[in-house]
């Protein structure tokens, strides 16, 4: 269906002085979309243009309406030299080939210059009509929606989940090609610019179809990545779920639609096609592959688990008819057949479900890989964990092919895995790498789980009518925990009780997942952030003995990650860690690991044992000594850690159904196998073998090093609260204001003959001092809670660490939010060889936070927290300050007078020093002038979404040659991220929106050569603009089920 | 270990008003921070000297970002901010001006010049040489958009700065005393506080300049009225005419008799003050004189006053029957200009005569 795109160029305003004689400006603008161009009149002499033209029409296939942003270029006249341009705005049209999404884009747009930044903003109006064409071999996908939210879009109810979809297209990096020597870098920039705007349309509309013909109409969960592979080329690849969803009429609350549990269960919430017909022994091998080459893939599990998981399987689920997944949606629709290689992999994006919908969780999954990554026309040669199972042979030139085969062999060995946990979905799938020079890590995580078949069509599977499992529903609030696999073949050693909750079935004593904690799930007190940090070094060296050294390291700094969640969690005297997200990046010299995780304290899982200390030589007094300083401190930590969390378990009462005893000290394990598994390495049993598990041994210093650094975890303080999930796990009382920030830090380490502990120290403290510096500045809003904390860490050179946090706070009273940026220094110009003797940290963080007072709909759960008086107070404070606001806006449009009493209030808002609230108010009497909101969180708390517009995913680079003029890296870094926020914005208002949920910023790239003068930076954003609305009704608090899950609506309703 | 980059960034930002303040005064980095350490902000959030100085400095880079836009900020209202009111709020900060400092450079032109000598006014008024520079362009930036425009000065000020009535009015009178480049220097002068002139030059604006009779015209508020500076030449006959003179005096004399206790003072120095009074008048053609407008008023009329010991109720009442008197002479027909002479005159007079 070919379409007619109509932009308009409307007016300019505080454009740049470009003619320094007249201190004015002769502007035009150049429209262009594919290969056409049309230009505007010259508006001579005037800082503020106005245009007024004529509708430019472009007629054009909806195959380049998806691909093509509408690029608008803003310029000066000159006469006798070339023209001079001021900047561009690039506008993607995507959400306007939606029926329901926005409508019309209008609005004022920032001109941004890759060398200057914003110069002024322009005013466009863009629409596009589409004419209707049913040609079923089209090769566009227009009506596909897409959401980075990852869970069911708050107006939406999901009609039909299909699967996994995933994409990647590859392109040389204009950056790298002969001839960025001889252009400025301005066209450089923006070469690249459009290059990645072009792949993302085309990378969108490839998955648009591959939804489409699976019978969906959205992506949920849209994961987008960038692997900027330097002379390799660059990489762009997406991943997502499918799904069909239904719009939830106006009338009622949509949270309510799309989490309200199914009562009966019959309501088809989801008409579920479930994978879980590959999760028997089909083997993968028998499934048609898409990829061109299936490698010849053994299961890389150690065999005795992988078979022991088979048998188990076998056992379970005799001979279910070999279905091939996905299944084609039943009845329900007379959907067209989807093509089976379109849902190989049963995974999912999404980390929170309508209730009901996950049955079981057993674990994390993950798997690694390195690779060497080569010129992108040549076949490529990679040095692998596993590279036998690659078939060379079949690699063509094609880079798409082999970069496809890398990730799908990831993929099969984590649907391995799963199914080794007995288990035949994986939920809260994502994706990384990590690239340093030519060497690459891809890995994988996700969550195994088994979904609920009653969401699934009769004759789809037959698991349910022979597991048992499946016909005694579990209470949902604890359901969840219950193990997914046999008892009698675990996978790993593990230690299982009866459900706490439920008394009826096994539990592991630990549960590790990716995804976010259940809205019904029991919990006990409060969850907390829980980090493990790692520095490994590794020597400098090329290519495959490169790869093969870091592929050596990896398993080893898992089980070191894992030793040291484990510790801190019990530590905490917690038993389960949700959003569990471990990131390793690879530097020339070393290897970082970061693993973030929300801990918590399932009600349905036994208490976690304390801490043991042991020294090895017992005979030795002194030591002994030590050793029972050390165990009082920790027991210390964990009663005072007991208090802070509020964890009170409810007394246990023995008249379970023979449930044994549990053992004081409880064993930990972690459902986890690593892509390394392909080798002996991976034998290393992760789970701590059969010794007593917290016996931590003082042997030698590096293990006085780990207890110490398990003791320096400094809590937060007092009315802080940290998590790295979109909720914060125990509390409920949300305040409708969100604030968003990112942080980003480098550091540079002075010496670089460092040892592992001194690195690891140092790598903590930057963590921890991160970590501290938000609380400090974020003191005024106390009592709040930081959520979707997200750090990412980097090491961009040979001598630099690279960190990223991305986060989410939120208190009762304010919720903040961490995003992430990732950094990645490359010698693209020669500067970082100038720091060849230095090292260099980088870290960035996002935070979020939300404000504004409300009163609490269950103040018994974190009385502590919130004084009511104080949250009365707030409210007003917040009305006061929309009042005022409003009049600002008054007084700066209207020209009148907002006399003396502005200024008092003034002062007493400034007194007030919270003065951080925000509200989101609409378009303001046709003025530009909107607030609009960002928030990593896939919701707003107390404000209802009523309309997502489409997504926001944008690419930036800012480039500058007068690095010190701008306050050095950091003041350069600090304004573009704003310029970014301020053009995120005026897009988000352009559609029509107020609001911007699900925001990440996927990408934060920084090189820097301070004695050039030079700093180039590269973001990539992404979100879903939506138009919400203050939740003016008081939220039924039966909407939530369980156990004090009260959703407490904001009720300041100010507005 | 040193930190190389660090930035902390809100789709909102945090402003530290104690912060702000302290760089408002111009204080560096470190000295912030050590003021920040001595307030104890430390113990209160058991945070380290490291947290503090990274989050002094980051909000000083926030400050020298938002400080462009407060330059001109006008245009604040059509950023997509979300800073809009918090920007608001730190405006009325950033023009807010010191008296000490202000009283300084008031009437001095607003060159390179006085600019290089801000060293030497911090120095002596103790505020901050950063603080001063701020001040000083700020004086400067209002000075120059204003310059331009037509309209009230006060409206204009506060329409383009988004400042509050108060400090529009300040500024006001700053432009007006720069403009016309009164004198406000010298030793005798320095008694007079800058919310003395401040009132003064409200009361000009009002009742001398252009603006009070038309409102359209160009620099209608900052120039004087020249066709009523021209008039005011033909108030001499009050001084030049002997019978007139007497006539006035006799009348006041008459009025205030018995009222006060400076009475015989009054009376001997009649025509002093009326003859300083008038000449002031006269001579207010001459640009020069307008500059010395304030000398001579303390001069020829306040200095004689306060040597006689009146109080400042003697001196009010001095000036209602001084004014309301001429009324009555029949041979003096200005009474118009004198009205608006002596209006502002009065209470020029009443706002200075102070210790």
């Amino acid at each position: 269906m070919p379409g007619k795109l109509k932009a308009k160029i409307v007016a300019g305003r505080h454009l740049p002085v470009m003619d320094r004689a007249s201190d004015l400006t002769d502007a035009f603008v150049e429209v262009k979309f594919g290969n056409t161009t049309f230009k505007t009149d010259v508006c001579h002499k005037s800082l503020n243009p106005q245009w007024n033209s004529e509708w430019f029409k472009f007629e054009v296939d909806d195959e380049d309406l998806q691909d093509e942003p509408l690029q608008i270029t803003v310029l000066d006249h000159d006469t006798y030299s070339a023209n001079d341009a001021i900047g561009k705005v690039y506008i993607d049209i995507d959400p306007l080939l939606c029926t329901e999404a926005a409508s019309v884009i209008s609005g004022w747009f920032p001109i941004y210059d890759t060398i200057h930044g914003i110069r002024g903003e322009i005013n466009v109006l863009v629409k596009v009509e589409l004419f209707n064409d049913l040609n079923r071999f089209r090769q566009s996908s227009c009506g596909v929606k897409f959401f980075c939210t990852t869970s069911i879009p708050r107006c939406y109810r999901a009609a039909m989940v299909h699967g996994f979809v995933e994409e990647l297209v590859v392109n040389e990096d204009p950056e790298y090609q002969w001839i960025d020597r001889i252009r400025t870098p301005r066209a450089s920039n923006e070469a690249r610019q459009r290059l990645i705007s072009l792949m993302s349309g085309e990378l969108q509309r490839k998955i648009g179809l591959k939804v489409l013909e699976m019978g969906g109409n959205a992506v949920v969960g849209y994961l987008q990545c960038f692997d900027l592979e330097g002379e390799s080329g660059l990489v762009v690849r997406a991943i997502g779920t499918a799904c069909t969803l239904d719009k939830v009429s106006s009338g009622t609350p949509a949270s309510n639609a799309c989490n309200s549990p199914s009562k009966d269960g019959k309501e088809p919430v989801f008409g579920e096609d479930l994978p879980s017909s590959s999760g028997p022994p089909t083997p993968f091998r028998a499934l048609p592959t898409s990829s061109s080459s299936p490698p010849p893939f053994s299961p890389s599990k150690p065999c005795s688990r992988q078979s022991s998981s088979s048998d188990t399987d076998l056992s379970l689920t005799p001979k279910t008819g070999k279905n091939t997944w996905p299944r084609p949606p039943f009845p329900l629709s007379s959907l067209p057949t989807p093509t089976p290689h379109c849902g190989e992999f049963p995974f999912f994006t999404l980390t929170s479900f309508p209730p009901g919908f996950l049955v079981h969780v057993g674990g994390v999954v993950s798997a690694r890989s390195v690779k060497l990554l080569d010129r992108i026309h040549n076949p490529a040669l990679g040095n692998t964990r596993s590279y036998k199972l690659l078939d060379w042979n079949s690699v063509t030139a094609d880079e798409p092919e082999t970069r496809d085969a890398w990730w799908e062999e990831i993929r099969q060995e984590i649907k391995s895995h799963a199914k080794a946990l007995g288990c035949h979905a994986v939920v809260g799938y994502s994706e990384s790498t990590s690239i340093c020079e030519e060497v690459c890590i891809l890995s994988a995580s996700g969550t195994a789980a088994i979904l609920n078949p009653r969401y699934m069509r009769e004759g789809c599977l037959d698991i349910g009518s022979t597991d048992h499992r499946f016909e005694d529903p579990s209470p949902p609030s604890c359901g969840f925990c219950h193990i997914p696999y046999d008892e009698l073949n675990m996978p790993f050693p593990a230690q299982l009780t009866y459900c706490y909750h439920c008394r009826r079935q096994k539990v592991p004593d630990v549960l590790f997942t990716t995804i976010d904690l259940p809205s019904e799930a029991a919990v006990t007190g409060k969850g907390c952030l829980i980090q493990a940090r790692l520095c490994r070094l590794k020597k400098k060296a090329q290519g495959e003995v490169n790869a093969t050294a870091i592929s050596n390291l990896l398993p080893f700094m898992e089980y070191e990650l894992h030793t040291q969640l484990m510790n801190k969690l019990k530590l905490r005297n917690m038993n389960a860690l949700f959003g569990l997200h471990i990131q390793i990046s690879v530097g020339e010299n070393m290897l970082l690991g970061l693993a973030s995780a929300t801990g918590v304290y399932l009600t349905a899982l036994p208490a976690p044992g304390g801490i043991q200390i042991a020294g090895k030589t017992p005979g030795d007094l002194s030591n002994e000594h030590h050793i029972l300083t050390i165990q009082k401190r920790i027991n210390d930590t964990i009663a005072k850690n007991k208090e802070l969390y509020q964890i009170n378990p409810p007394e246990l009462t023995e008249e379970g159904l023979g449930s044994p005893i549990p053992e004081p000290r409880q064993r930990s394990r972690l459902f986890r196998s690593h892509s390394e598994s392909s080798d002996e390495l991976s034998e290393l049993d992760l789970s701590h073998g059969k010794k007593d598990a917290f016996v931590l041994e003082i042997d030698d210093t590096d293990a006085v090093e780990d207890i110490h650094s398990l003791l320096t975890d400094a809590p937060p303080p007092t009315g802080f609260y940290s998590c790295n999930t979109e909720i914060m796990p125990g509390i409920y009382n949300w305040t409708s204001g969100i604030q968003m920030f990112t942080s980003v830090r480098v550091f540079r380490l002075s010496n670089a003959n460092l040892t592992n502990q001194g690195l690891n120290k140092i790598f903590t403290d930057l963590c921890e001092n991160l970590l501290k510096s938000f609380y400090f500045k974020l003191r005024s809003m106390i009592p709040c809670c930081l959520c979707h904390l997200n750090f990412t860490v980097a090491v961009p050179e040979e001598e630099l660490i690279q960190v990223r946090h991305f986060g989410f706070a939120e208190f009762h009273s304010f919720v903040l939010f961490f995003s992430s940026v990732r950094f990645v220094l490359r010698g693209l110009f020669c500067f970082f060889l100038l720091f060849s003797f230095l090292v260099v940290v980088v870290v960035i963080a996002f935070v979020c936070v939300s404000g504004v007072g409300s009163v609490c709909a269950c103040v018994c759960l974190c009385v502590c927290v919130f004084s009511p008086a104080a949250s009365v107070d707030y409210g007003s404070f917040a009305d006061r300050c929309s009042t005022w606001l409003e009049l600002l806006r008054l007084k700066a449009h209207t020209i009148r007078r907002g006399s003396v009493k502005t200024s008092r209030r003034t002062q007493s808002l400034a007194h007030s020093g919270r003065s951080r609230s925000l509200r989101s108010s609409r378009s303001f009497g046709g003025s530009s002038v909107t607030v609009v909101k960002m928030t990593p969180l896939s919701f707003l708390p107390g404000i209802r979404i009523i309309k997502y517009l489409g997504i926001i995913n944008m690419f930036f680079i800012r480039e500058t040659t007068s690095l010190r003029e701008e306050g050095g890296v950091s003041g350069f870094l600090h304004s573009f991220i704003a310029e970014v926020f301020a053009m995120v914005r005026a897009h988000v208002a352009a559609l029509g929106g107020n609001a911007v949920v699900s925001y990440s910023m996927k990408e934060c790239v920084l090189m820097e050569n301070p004695n050039k003068n030079q700093a180039q930076c590269l973001i990539n954003v992404s979100g879903d603009a939506v138009i919400c609305v203050r939740e003016t009704d008081q939220e039924p608090t039966a909407s939530m089920t369980n156990i004090g899950q009260t959703c407490c609506s904001a009720n300041d309703g100010a507005t | 270990m040193a930190v190389e980059l660090d930035v902390f960034v809100g789709n909102t930002t945090i402003m530290d008003e104690e912060v702000y303040q302290l760089w408002l005064d111009g204080y560096t980095v470190n000295d912030a921070v050590k003021v920040r350490m001595e307030g104890g902000v430390l113990d209160e959030c058991e945070a380290s000297a490291d947290v503090l100085l990274s989050d002094t400095m980051d909000q000083y880079r926030t400050f020298q970002m938002c400080e462009r836009l407060l330059h001109s900020p006008a245009k604040l209202a059509n950023q997509c901010s979300n800073d809009f009111p918090l920007l608001c709020l730190s405006l009325f900060r950033y023009y807010a001006f010191d008296d000490a400092f202000v009283r300084e450079v008031l009437g001095k032109k607003l060159s390179k010049g006085t600019k290089k000598d801000l060293d030497d006014i911090s120095a002596k008024t103790g505020v901050t040489l950063k603080s001063c520079r701020r001040q000083f362009d700020n004086f400067k930036r209002v000075f120059k958009v204003v310059e331009e425009l037509k309209g009230p000065l006060v409206e204009n000020i506060r329409q383009h700065f988004l400042l509050s009535d108060k400090l529009a009015r300040d500024y006001a009178a700053i432009v007006f005393f720069t403009n016309n480049r009164f004198e406000t220097g010298k030793r005798k002068l320095q008694y007079l506080t800058f919310q003395d002139f401040a009132f003064c030059a409200g009361q000009l604006i009002n009742n001398w300049t252009v603006g009070a009779v038309d409102n359209m015209v160009e620099d209608m508020d900052v120039d004087l009225d020249k066709e009523f500076l021209q008039e005011l030449k033909e108030l001499k006959i009050l001084i030049t005419d002997k019978d007139l003179l007497d006539q006035h005096k006799s009348l006041v004399c008459t009025a205030l008799r018995g009222k006060t206790k400076a009475f015989n003072e009054m009376e001997a120095n009649f025509k002093n003050l009326s003859r300083g009074l008038v000449n002031i008048a006269a001579k207010l053609t001459n640009t020069k004189d307008v500059r010395d407008f304030f000398i001579d008023l303390v001069e020829k009329f306040i200095e004689p006053c306060r040597s006689d010991r009146w109080t400042a109720a003697d001196m009010k009442l001095y000036l209602t029957h001084y004014t309301n008197s001429a009324h009555i002479l029949d041979t003096f027909k200005h009474q118009v200009v004198w009205d608006r002479y002596m209006g502002v005159i009065k209470s020029c007079i009443f706002k200075m005569y102070h210790d």
